[in-house]
C-alpha cells in the first residue's frame, strides 16, 4: 500500500489552515445560514404547521431542528462541489507538473484532495451541530450517551461517503477545464435544483409527482435522510408531515450514496489517469 | 549509440491536431555532461522536453531515459529524473522547508534522509535562513534557487533545467551557473534548455538547436562556432610591413589585410589555438606587439545562421 496521498492530504490541510478567509467562511457560512435563515423560516414555518395536529404517539420536531440536518447537508455539497477547485489552481500554476512528473500514482493527488474535502466537511458538520445546540436544536431526542455517540458516528459516516462522491465528481471537472469560472458555472447550475429538489429545507411529500420522483435520485435526498434518521430518530412529526424510516430506508440511501461515490471514483480514476498537464 | 547515453531520442513526432510540433528528431545526452537544447519559440523545444518528462505522452518513435522506455516505463522513468520548471512553480503558501518536504514525501524519500537531504541542499543553495519563510517572499533568484534545490532532492541521474535563469539578474545567473556545474560535478547529468545563447555556450560541453520541429545542428560549442567560418585576430606591431612579411609561413591564415586597426588576419583554423603561434612568429622576428584582439563568432552569431532569426523572448 502506497500512502503519497497523504502528502497531498497534508499540503491541502496547510492551505486551508494559511487561507485565514477561506478558512473562517467555510466556518462561519453554516452558522450564518442557522442563525438567518433558520431562525426566521422557523418562526414562519412554526406558525403555520403548528395549525396542523400532530398524531399522537408521534415526536414532533420544530423547523429550527428540521431544517438543521438540511443545512449540515446544504453545507456539505458546497463545500465537497467546490472542493475540486484547488486541483484547478494546481494546474493554472503549473503545480500539478510537479505531482504528474513525480512516480506518485497519479489517483493519490484525487484522494488527497478528496480526503482534506471530507476533513474539511467534517469540521464544519461539526460546528453546525454544536452551534445549533446554542440556538436550540434538539438533535437526539431523549437519546443516551451511547446512541448519541453511534448516532454521532452515523451521521458522520453519511457525510463522508457524500462528500467523497461530490469531491471526486468536483475534482474530474477540475481536471477537465481550464477556468476556475467555468467550474463555478457548473457548479452554481448544480447546486440549485440539487438543493431544492431535496428534502433538505421541506418536505418532499408535497412536491408534484416528476419533482418527487426526481429527489429520489438526488443523491443530497438520501444523505438529508440519513442525518436525520440518525439525529432525530426513526419515527417524527416535523413541516405538517410524518417521517419514519426503517433499517431498509437508510440501508438503501446509504447503498445508493455508496453506488454513487464509486461511479464518481471511476470516472475520476480515469480522467487523472489520461490527464495530460503541461 | 555507446552504452554511455542516458537519453536516447531517436525518430520522435508528436503533433497536437493538425499542427506537427516535432518532426521526427534524434539525438543522445551522454551520462555526465551539460546538454543544451536551443531553439525559437515554438521550434519544439518544450514538447520534446514534456515528452522526455513524461508529461507528454510518446506518440511516435522511441525515447529513453536513464535506461527506460519512456513510453513502457514511465514509472521508472520519473524515479530516475529531477525537473525544474520554467516558470516559478512554488506553492506561494509553503515555506521553503514545507515546498522540500512535500517534494521529498511525493518521492517516498524515508523521513530521516528527507531531513538530512533538505538541510544539505537548503545549505548548498544558501536558503537555510530562510527554510521557515513562505515561498512568496522569496526573491526571484532564490525562488529559482529554491526550484534547483528541490529537483535535486532525489539524487536524479538527469536534471531537465528548463530556462533557469529566465528573468534573473547577470550576478544571480553567474550564480546560478556556478550551482550547475557544481551539481554537474556531482555527476548529475544536465538536460538544459535556455534563451541565454552565452549561457548555453559558457555551461555546455554539446548543443542541439532545433527548429521547426527539427534538429538543424549538433556540436560542441567550440564546433558549432567553428563551422560559421572565420576568427579573425587583429594585432597591433611596431612594424605592420614586417610583420605581414614574417607571418607568410603560417598554414592556417588565410589572409592577412592592413587596416586602420593594424593587421586583420583571417584564420581557417579555431583562432583561440593559432593566436600564441601567431604571437610567436611575429615576436621571434623581432617586431614588437602593441595589441592583440581575436573575434571569434559568438553562439548568438551561431543561432541566427541556423535557426534564421533572433531569439524571441516573447514568453513560452
Amino acid at each position: 500500500m502506497a500512502w503519497e496521498f497523504l502528502t497531498v492530504y497534508w499540503r491541502e490541510m496547510i492551505r486551508f489552515v494559511r487561507f485565514r478567509t477561506q478558512l473562517f467562511s467555510s466556518l462561519l457560512q453554516p452558522a450564518l445560514w442557522m442563525a438567518f435563515f433558520g431562525v426566521a423560516m422557523s418562526s414562519n414555518f412554526n406558525r403555520f404547521t403548528s395549525a396542523v395536529p400532530v398524531p399522537p404517539g408521534v415526536f414532533p420536531v420544530d423547523y429550527l431542528t428540521f431544517m438543521a440536518a438540511g443545512v449540515i447537508a446544504m453545507t456539505t455539497l458546497f463545500t465537497s462541489l467546490f472542493g475540486g477547485i484547488s486541483l484547478l489552481f494546481d494546474k493554472n500554476w503549473g503545480l500539478m507538473r510537479e505531482m504528474l512528473a513525480s512516480p506518485m500514482p497519479r489517483t493519490h493527488i484525487m484522494l488527497g484532495v478528496s480526503l482534506s474535502g471530507m476533513t474539511k466537511s467534517f469540521i464544519q458538520v461539526a460546528i453546525i451541530m454544536a452551534f445549533g445546540l446554542l440556538l436550540g436544536v434538539q438533535f437526539f431526542p431523549g437519546f443516551s450517551a451511547t446512541q448519541i455517540a453511534l448516532s454521532i458516528l452515523g451521521i458522520f459516516t453519511f457525510v463522508g461517503v457524500f462528500s467523497l462522491g461530490f469531491l471526486l465528481f468536483s475534482s474530474t471537472i477540475s481536471m477537465r477545464l481550464e477556468s476556475p469560472e467555468g467550474l463555478q458555472g457548473i457548479i452554481t447550475l448544480l447546486t440549485l435544483p440539487l438543493f431544492f429538489v431535496s428534502n433538505a429545507l421541506y418536505p418532499i411529500q408535497a412536491f408534484p409527482p416528476l419533482l418527487q420522483a426526481l429527489s429520489i435520485y438526488n443523491p443530497l435526498t438520501h444523505l438529508v435522510s440519513g442525518v436525520r434518521y440518525f439525529a432525530l430518530g426513526s419515527e417524527f412529526f416535523a413541516v405538517g408531515a410524518r417521517y419514519s424510516y426503517t433499517t431498509t430506508d437508510v440501508l438503501t440511501s446509504f447503498g445508493y450514496l455508496v453506488v454513487f461515490a464509486t461511479v464518481m471514483y471511476l470516472l475520476a480514476r480515469r480522467t487523472f489517469e489520461k490527464a495530460v498537464v503541461t | 549509440m555507446g552504452g554511455d547515453d542516458i537519453i536516447e531520442v531517436r525518430d520522435l513526432e508528436h503533433a497536437f491536431n493538425d499542427f506537427t510540433a516535432v518532426r521526427g528528431i534524434s539525438f543522445t545526452v551522454r551520462r555526465g555532461e551539460i546538454f543544451s537544447f536551443l531553439g525559437p519559440n515554438g521550434a519544439g523545444k518544450s514538447t520534446t522536453i514534456n515528452i522526455l518528462t513524461t508529461l507528454l505522452p510518446v506518440q511516435k518513435g522511441t525515447v529513453r531515459v536513464a535506461g527506460y522506455d519512456v513510453a513502457r516505463e514511465p514509472g521508472k522513468v520519473r524515479e530516475a529524473i529531477g525537473i525544474v520548471f520554467q516558470d516559478d512553480v512554488l506553492d506561494r503558501d509553503l515555506t521553503v522547508r514545507e515546498t522540500m518536504e512535500f517534494h521529498g514525501r511525493l518521492y517516498s524519500i524515508p523521513r530521516e534522509e528527507r531531513r538530512r537531504r533538505i538541510d544539505d541542499l537548503l545549505r548548498v543553495v544558501e536558503l537555510g535562513p530562510k527554510r521557515d519563510e513562505r515561498t512568496k517572499n522569496l526573491s526571484g533568484g532564490m525562488k529559482r534557487r529554491l526550484q534547483i534545490a528541490r529537483g535535486l532532492m532525489t539524487r536524479p541521474e538527469v536534471l531537465f533545467l528548463d530556462e533557469p535563469t529566465q528573468g534573473l539578474d547577470p550576478q544571480t545567473r553567474m550564480r546560478m551557473w556556478e550551482y550547475i556545474r557544481q551539481v554537474n560535478e556531482g555527476g548529475t547529468t544536465i538536460f538544459l534548455t535556455t534563451h541565454y545563447m552565452e549561457e548555453a555556450d559558457m555551461l555546455s560541453d554539446r548543443i542541439s538547436i532545433i527548429d521547426h520541429g527539427k534538429i538543424v545542428v549538433s556540436g560542441t560549442p567550440g564546433e558549432l562556432k567553428n563551422t560559421l567560418g572565420e576568427d579573425v585576430v587583429y594585432l597591433e606591431t611596431a612594424d605592420d610591413m614586417k610583420a605581414r612579411e614574417s607571418l607568410r609561413g603560417v598554414r592556417e591564415i588565410r589572409s592577412v589585410t592592413e587596416s586602420p586597426r593594424g593587421l586583420s588576419i583571417t584564420i581557417s583554423a579555431d583562432g583561440s589555438h593559432c593566436l600564441p603561434r601567431i604571437v610567436d612568429v611575429v615576436r621571434g622576428a623581432g617586431i614588437g606587439i602593441s595589441s592583440v584582439n581575436l573575434k571569434k563568432p559568438t553562439m548568438d552569431d551561431v543561432f541566427v545562421y541556423y535557426t534564421g532569426r533572433e531569439l524571441r523572448d516573447e514568453g513560452a
